[in-house]
């Protein structure tokens, strides 16, 4: 009987109630909405630095991630190469030879980080081809081949078929050079990088070098998804321990950061939004129980008990705060699906977007777990803002409230 | 048998100022079990502080009101109200039904709150309303029923908790004449038939013409208690 009261004073006033409703309902809605759309944008960036640039994992020489030198490479890393292609989850495995140096134009120069790569299984990897925007990725035989990013062909004047120098150091800490012709200018969504990274052949690469055919400095692999993340590095670990193996989370903390504080920031920006709307409801619930002193007071008198009062209020209180916020929560459901199909083209701020390495088009995303702790939230916020109304309906004394019998 | 029982009850409001108000002066009072009782007196004669307190809605200053053995003015908030729940039924001048329950619905209620079986409650609910005229109209909630239809409900309302005695603050103050007199023919068919004892505070002449005893207060004091035959 209780529940039923309660579930019919809410629709006592019903303009009043779906006032309230509405404002839960949108203010979950826009709040999870704006989350949505920072997951999807965090998802695609960490999605686009794994397949563009980190990959899954990485092996290297211990030694190379604290000090860059070429003699710090992988022996024989063709037949690794080969092994781990061939693990379970393993989409694609790319092996590299990896170094600074300069590279110059009649007109200019500038810094670069050389990657002597296997142009096949580059593409596996990292889809360069796909972003080929002139020439092609090493398609004929032709020697000393270049791909550069179109910002350091803007950078350097130069065009597709003009040469370029490469100066590095070899094995043997002297300078080298050599003399390459630009066969393809990329350009990725990540500008900074565009600037800096250049693509050559593995086997010019380590001749000019000086470096052993077979030694590389990096092995990249590309996964069939995250998923199968922990089973592929705990194989790579146990096959090749005697190499640096690490996963694009350690790789790349910033990334890690990007998901793992997604939850933080979640919490913080539904609080905010629930902090706001429990003001709201409990102005409404309060002027309901203030509306209502007098009915509250015969209650009373007629023998209903301060608990059963304060859980009539605490009811009608959770009734609006639940149903405003599953109305909300479906909303944005909804939503999310729906644009998280279609997208939402921010090609307007391209350029700043590129800068950063993210992608244009934005499709809100939500992890269906959030969801479930969202609710979990709106819930204690409705308890919270029910309790001051409730504990007010408790102190009601019934002669006062009716004056009389 | 005494139903309710109040000796040296006093009430003063603004006891600690200069000017004190003796709304209840020194009341003794025995109310006998299937008494018809009606309490009259001018405005500020005192008769709502004493219908009040006889109801356990306010605490005396001094005396003591005894209702089933159990002197209620030493009893705490929720001790009363539970002494309520189960000993007094309440009508109130403005019928106080709760707007949201159908007739059916709201003599339930203080049976729910008595954590009486559903089938009992909806069979007596059924029966009391059919009793009080209103078998036709059990489905309806309070704004789709009559004032007189209303307080026919409340009447059914305050028998519903099989209360030791039903106090009615003047029940038929916002009725008009005929529906005043269908609210009398029922209260005096069940304090005949059922020796329900009623005790109600009134200004209407022709109800208290039907009353059976007479209680007169005048500044707090009883200065009158007949015993009057009543149709």
């Amino acid at each position: 009987m209780l529940t039923r009261i309660a579930w019919r004073n809410v629709w006592r006033n019903k303009v009043r109630s779906l006032i309230l409703l509405s404002s839960i309902a949108m203010g979950i809605w826009a709040g999870i909405f704006i989350l949505s759309f920072s997951w999807g944008m965090s998802i695609q960036y960490v999605n686009m630095a794994i397949h563009g640039q980190v990959s899954h994992i990485q092996l290297h020489h211990p030694e190379f991630k604290t000090d860059k030198k070429i003699i710090y490479s992988i022996a024989d890393a063709s037949d690794i190469v080969h092994a781990i292609q061939k693990m379970e989850g393993v989409k694609a495995a790319s092996g590299r030879v990896i170094v600074s140096g300069m590279i110059s134009s009649p007109t200019s120069g500038a810094a670069a980080r050389v990657s002597g790569v296997d142009p096949e299984q580059e593409n596996s990897v990292t889809g360069m081809a796909d972003n080929v925007i002139e020439g092609d990725f090493f398609k004929s035989d032709k020697r000393n081949q270049i791909l550069i990013g179109e910002k350091l062909a803007n950078k350097l004047k130069v065009k597709l078929n003009h040469k370029v120098v490469l100066t590095l150091q070899d094995i043997n800490g002297n300078i080298t050079a050599g003399a390459f012709r630009i066969t393809g200018i990329y350009q990725t969504r990540n500008s900074t990088l565009d600037e800096l990274n250049v693509y050559v052949r593995t086997s010019e690469l380590s001749s000019l070098l000086d470096l052993e055919v077979g030694n590389l400095q990096e092995i990249a692999v590309l996964l069939n998804d995250n998923s199968y993340l922990t089973t592929a590095y705990d194989s790579i670990r146990s096959e090749f321990p005697e190499l640096l193996v690490e996963d694009w989370k350690t790789l790349s903390p910033e990334l890690r950061l990007v998901i793992d504080s997604f939850s933080q920031t979640m919490y913080l920006f539904i609080s905010i939004i629930l902090l706001a709307l429990t003001f709201g409801i409990i102005n409404t619930m309060l002027m309901a129980v203030l509306e209502r002193y007098h009915e509250l007071g015969i209650l009373m008198a007629i023998g209903m008990n301060k608990f059963s009062v304060f859980m009539m209020i605490m009811l009608e209180t959770l009734y609006l705060a639940i149903i405003g916020g599953i109305c909300g929560l479906l909303l944005a459901y909804v939503t999310i699906h729906l644009l998280g199909n279609t997208g939402i083209d921010l090609s307007a701020f391209a350029a700043g977007l590129s800068s950063y390495g993210m992608d244009t088009m934005v499709y809100p995303a939500l992890p269906d777990n959030q969801y479930l702790k969202i609710f979990g939230m709106i819930f204690i916020a409705a308890i919270l803002s029910a309790i001051y109304p409730a504990y007010k309906a408790l102190k009601l004394n019934p002669v006062q409230a009716i004056r009389k019998i | 048998m005494a139903v309710l029982e109040i000796s040296n009850l006093k009430k003063t409001y603004n006891e600690e100022s200069d000017f004190p108000v003796r709304a209840v002066n020194d009341v003794d009072l025995i109310i006998e079990k299937g008494e018809f009782t009606a309490i009259v007196g001018p405005s500020g004669s005192g008769k709502s502080t004493l219908l009040n307190i006889m109801g356990g809605l306010d605490h005396p200053t001094a005396g003591k009101v005894i209702i089933d053995g159990n002197d209620i003015s030493e009893l705490r908030e929720n001790q009363l109200i539970d002494f309520r729940l189960h000993h007094i039924g309440f009508v109130f001048q403005s019928y106080n039904l709760i707007p949201v329950l159908t007739a059916r619905e709201n003599v339930s209620f203080v049976m729910v709150l008595q954590k009486t079986p559903k089938q009992e409650r909806d069979h007596r609910a059924s029966s009391l309303l059919t009793e009080v005229g209103l078998g036709d109209r059990m489905d309806s909630r309070p704004s789709e029923l009559s004032g007189g239809q209303q307080q026919r409900v409340a009447i059914a309302r305050a028998l519903a908790s099989r209360p030791d005695f039903i106090l009615a603050d003047e029940p038929t103050a916002n009725l008009d004449s005929k529906s005043a007199g269908h609210l009398m023919d029922i209260m005096l068919k069940l304090n005949r038939e059922e020796h329900m004892t009623f005790v109600f505070s009134t200004h209407d002449s022709r109800v208290i013409e039907r009353a059976r005893r007479v209680i007169t207060l005048v500044d707090g004091k009883i200065v009158s208690d007949i015993q009057q035959n009543a149709s």
